[in-house]
């Protein structure tokens, strides 16, 4: 009997009706037919380009644009220099990765030693920093203007949209918490404010909150010589918001570190408060002396140095303002409508997060005497968490994709840059790709760090 | 299973696709025919050379060229508004069939672009406009200004390069259209406002107060304006160039939107009644009907009628012919003769 079904497999094996055989095979005629249809696509395209004479490849990109963008910043191009700076990165956070699997093997976890920390930290951010002041060539940091490149150009419109996604997310992030706890709150008022909020924001296209802010709010306000003006030193109108600019001066650096330094310190308090707790129930205070930390020493070493950072103030010269911080009126309506919007979809996902933990956790807690903030704090916050992570993702990534809507009025990004380089090189089909992989970078880069998050949120069972 | 019908189907189409071109005269041609309706690429709006009147119909100069062009073929006209951003991509791929949209001939857009251009009907150049009150008399005067253009023109460009080239700041803020151009200037968002010298005048037409606003005396730019069509349809590109022309000549041989009829039964000019389809056979020669410009002259006049009406001295935007004039009388507009 065995025999018997032993051989019928191996007649089996390479037969059709074996259902493993047919899928690869399946499998296959799918892959080729696929590369079939791909490369079918690129030999028609190229064929159709060429014979309406239309130019193609990546070579334009070295070509000199001609036009300028309206918000510029120094972008970094990289250097040679670079591989071994991302190689020290990496080695460093293999490095600590290894210490802590090697720690993890032995019973022990990093945190339980604070030589294993300082080691970690050691490795995660002292041997980049060492590797950055070693070598020369990292990067060098170049400013679009006409002259340069259209592949400079796209870089900007590249920055200027992680410039808006990021403060975006920041923003939305703040305001969506604020709200979503304040709809539940007890109190009336706060809760309906926070209501009437969501409601009405959620409700309302994006697009069209842009374009309020942008027409109906920022270009109302005064012109450049009845400018609102708050002793030179604010200055506001329709041309923007106008700052004083710290610009670091040399003694910059050393006082970073010395934040830094600071931080670790803070880190080291909470370690020490936390043992003290564990070993006695006494609770040490927490928030003023890390605040202390936190502002004498890199105070003092502020002091010491003189006040590194110049204050450069917003000037009348001509026609405009000029020196000084300028958040252009384009970013801040955009900066505005994504933050609100994003905003009121987060608060949404705060308070289903808050919601989705049984009231039974928040008895157990008050049963066992902690206070309000403490229930909040402790139990409630770190068990939404686990259920606000995913659906905060998308509204990261809804923030990122956004940001593209700022080519309706004027905002330089990515989209409306590369638009103006298809036009005035005529290259549609290259631009189209770089944009598409720019933004599935950025949402596969988001979806990972986030995805990394959650996995640490999310419930240890002990 | 259904999947993978669909990719076998997928597949055999794109094939069908890649080879399916029928040799033709003109495919273009072809194509406007069996749809029954040229598919004409004009602005979003421009006062004057573009944009739908209050009953939604649409006018103006480069509107006019359309319609001739339309007349000569006896088909229907769709207008296809397109933004100066998305006008090359909406000619490339086939979504209109020509450009009549005040576009700079330029060597890029002749070559790498994959155009051809079938004439120019507007011989322009790109002026600045400020307010009155600003005191600002000459270009010269713009250094640190702030600069409201239109993005994927020729005019941002020239922007770049004629403050480059005088040693001069700018900032620039950029808008897709020419109306979100022109209503950000006038809400002070930029001290100057640029484009073509028409196009300056189209906008101050269309603003609060137009007279609060002047048009500095520099002209900075060559911005020969035209109609465009896809390289590579030779034939397609000669139909338009000549239909250009006819409403050109019409205006030397004193041919009017009201004589033409007649003119084409009593005319006794020869080169008339080849252009009118009397004798001769240009249209033949051209693939279309012998009648093709006397159908194109009745719809729109000659070229000084469809200046005059849409842009001249007595509507608001009061623009004088200059260059635009016929070379027979001081200006440079001149047509190949029909032979
Ligand atoms: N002639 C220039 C500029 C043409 C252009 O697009 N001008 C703008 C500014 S007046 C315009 O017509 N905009 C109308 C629109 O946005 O629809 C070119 O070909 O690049």
């Amino acid at each position: 009997m065995t025999e018997l079904t032993q051989e019928q497999g191996k007649v089996q094996l390479i037969s059709w009706r074996n259902p493993a055989v047919r899928s690869v095979v399946y499998q296959i005629v799918s892959v080729v037919l696929v590369g079939f249809a791909a490369y079918t696509i690129f030999q028609n395209t190229v064929a159709n380009l060429t014979k309406r004479g239309i130019a193609s490849g990546f070579s334009f990109l070295n070509i000199e644009s001609g036009f300028a963008i309206s918000e510029v910043m120094p972008v970094p191009m990289l250097e040679p220099g670079f591989v071994s700076f991302i190689s020290s990165i990496f080695l460093g956070l293999i490095a600590a990765f290894v210490l802590h699997k090697w720690v993890t093997r032995k019973g022990k976890t990093v945190g339980g030693d604070y030589r294993l920390v300082l080691l970690t930290i050691f490795f995660i951010f002292v041997v980049p920093a060492i590797t950055y002041l070693l070598t020369n060539h990292i990067f060098v940091t170049e400013t679009y203007s006409e002259a340069s490149s259209y592949g400079l150009g796209l870089v900007t419109g590249v920055f200027n949209t992680i410039k808006m996604s990021i403060l975006g997310c920041i923003l939305a992030t703040i305001i969506g918490f604020f709200v979503g706890i304040a709809r539940l709150s007890s109190n009336w008022l706060v809760a309906k404010l926070a209501e009437t909020y969501v409601e009405i924001i959620r409700n309302i296209p994006v697009l069209l909150q842009i374009f309020f802010w942008y027409f109906a709010v920022i270009r109302t306000l005064p012109m450049v010589r009845e400018s609102i003006n708050f002793f030179d030193v604010f200055i506001i109108n329709n041309r923007g918001i106008y700052l004083p600019d710290p610009t670091p001066l040399p003694g910059f650096h050393p006082f970073l570190i010395a934040l830094f330094v600071a931080c670790v310190g803070v880190y080291f308090r909470l370690r020490h408060v936390k043992a003290v707790q564990d070993l006695t129930g006494r609770q040490l205070p927490v928030l003023f002396p890390s605040i202390a930390i936190l502002i004498v020493f890199p105070g003092l070493v502020w002091m010491g140095l003189g006040a590194p950072v110049e204050l450069s103030y917003p000037k009348l010269t001509g026609f405009n303002f000029t020196g000084g911080l300028n958040p252009s009126p384009e970013y801040a309506a955009m900066l505005m409508g994504l933050s609100i919007y994003h905003g009121s979809q987060i608060a949404e996902i705060v308070r289903s997060g808050i919601q989705a933990v049984s009231t039974g956790q928040k008895e157990a807690a008050r049963a066992l005497g902690l206070r309000g903030g403490f229930v909040m704090r402790l139990v409630v916050i770190p068990q939404a968490m686990r259920v606000i992570i995913p659906p905060l993702t998308s509204q990261y990534l809804g923030v990122t994709k956004n940001s593209s809507l700022g080519v309706a009025i004027g905002f330089p990004e990515l989209v409306s840059v590369g638009g103006t380089i298809l036009n005035q090189s005529g290259q549609a089909i290259e631009i189209i790709g770089i944009t598409m992989a720019v933004y599935l970078a950025a949402s596969l880069m988001i979806s990972v760090f986030m995805n990394w998050y959650n996995e640490k949120m999310k419930l240890v069972e002990r | 299973m259904k999947i993978r019908i669909c990719i076998i189907a997928a597949v055999f189409a794109l094939v069908a696709v890649g080879s399916g071109q029928a040799l033709a005269a003109s495919p273009t041609l072809d194509s406007i025919k069996s749809r029954g309706a040229l598919k004409c690429g004009i602005t979003t709006a421009l006062a004057g050379f573009a944009f739908a009147d209050k009953r939604g119909v649409w006018r103006g100069f480069d509107v006019d060229f359309c319609r001739a062009l339309a007349a000569a073929l006896g088909v229907k006209v769709k207008f296809i508004p397109t933004n100066a951003k998305e006008r090359f991509p909406a000619l490339q791929s086939g979504e209109v069939d020509v450009l009549f949209r005040n576009t700079t001939w330029t060597l890029s857009r002749d070559t790498r672009l994959g155009f051809d251009f079938a004439g120019v009907n507007y011989y322009d150049g790109q002026g600045f406009m400020v307010r009155k009150d600003s005191g600002i008399k000459s270009a010269k005067d713009l250094d640190g200004a702030t600069v409201c253009v239109n993005a994927g023109t020729t005019t941002e460009l020239n922007l770049g390069d004629y403050f480059r080239s005088n040693g001069m700041k700018y900032k620039a803020v950029v808008y897709e259209t020419g109306t979100e151009v022109r209503q950000a200037y006038e809400a002070g968002r930029c001290d100057v406002h640029t484009t073509d010298a028409s196009g300056l005048a189209a906008q101050r037409s269309a603003m609060k107060v137009p007279g609060d606003h002047i048009i500095l005396p520099e002209i900075i730019s060559k911005e020969p304006l035209g109609p465009a069509v896809r390289h590579g349809d030779n034939e397609w590109g000669d139909i338009v160039r000549w239909v250009l022309n006819a409403i050109i000549i019409a205006e030397e041989k004193g041919l009017t939107q009201g004589n033409v009829s007649r003119m084409a039964i009593s005319t006794k000019d020869p080169e008339v009644q080849r252009l009118l389809g009397k004798t001769g056979s240009v249209g033949d020669d051209l693939g279309l009907d012998p009648d093709w410009a006397l159908k194109a002259i009745r719809k729109i006049g000659n070229y000084g009628e469809v200046f005059e009406r849409n842009i001249g001295k007595k509507t608001p935007l009061a623009l004088a012919r200059g260059l635009n004039q016929l070379w027979s009388k001081g200006g440079i507009l001149y047509a190949p003769p029909v032979r």
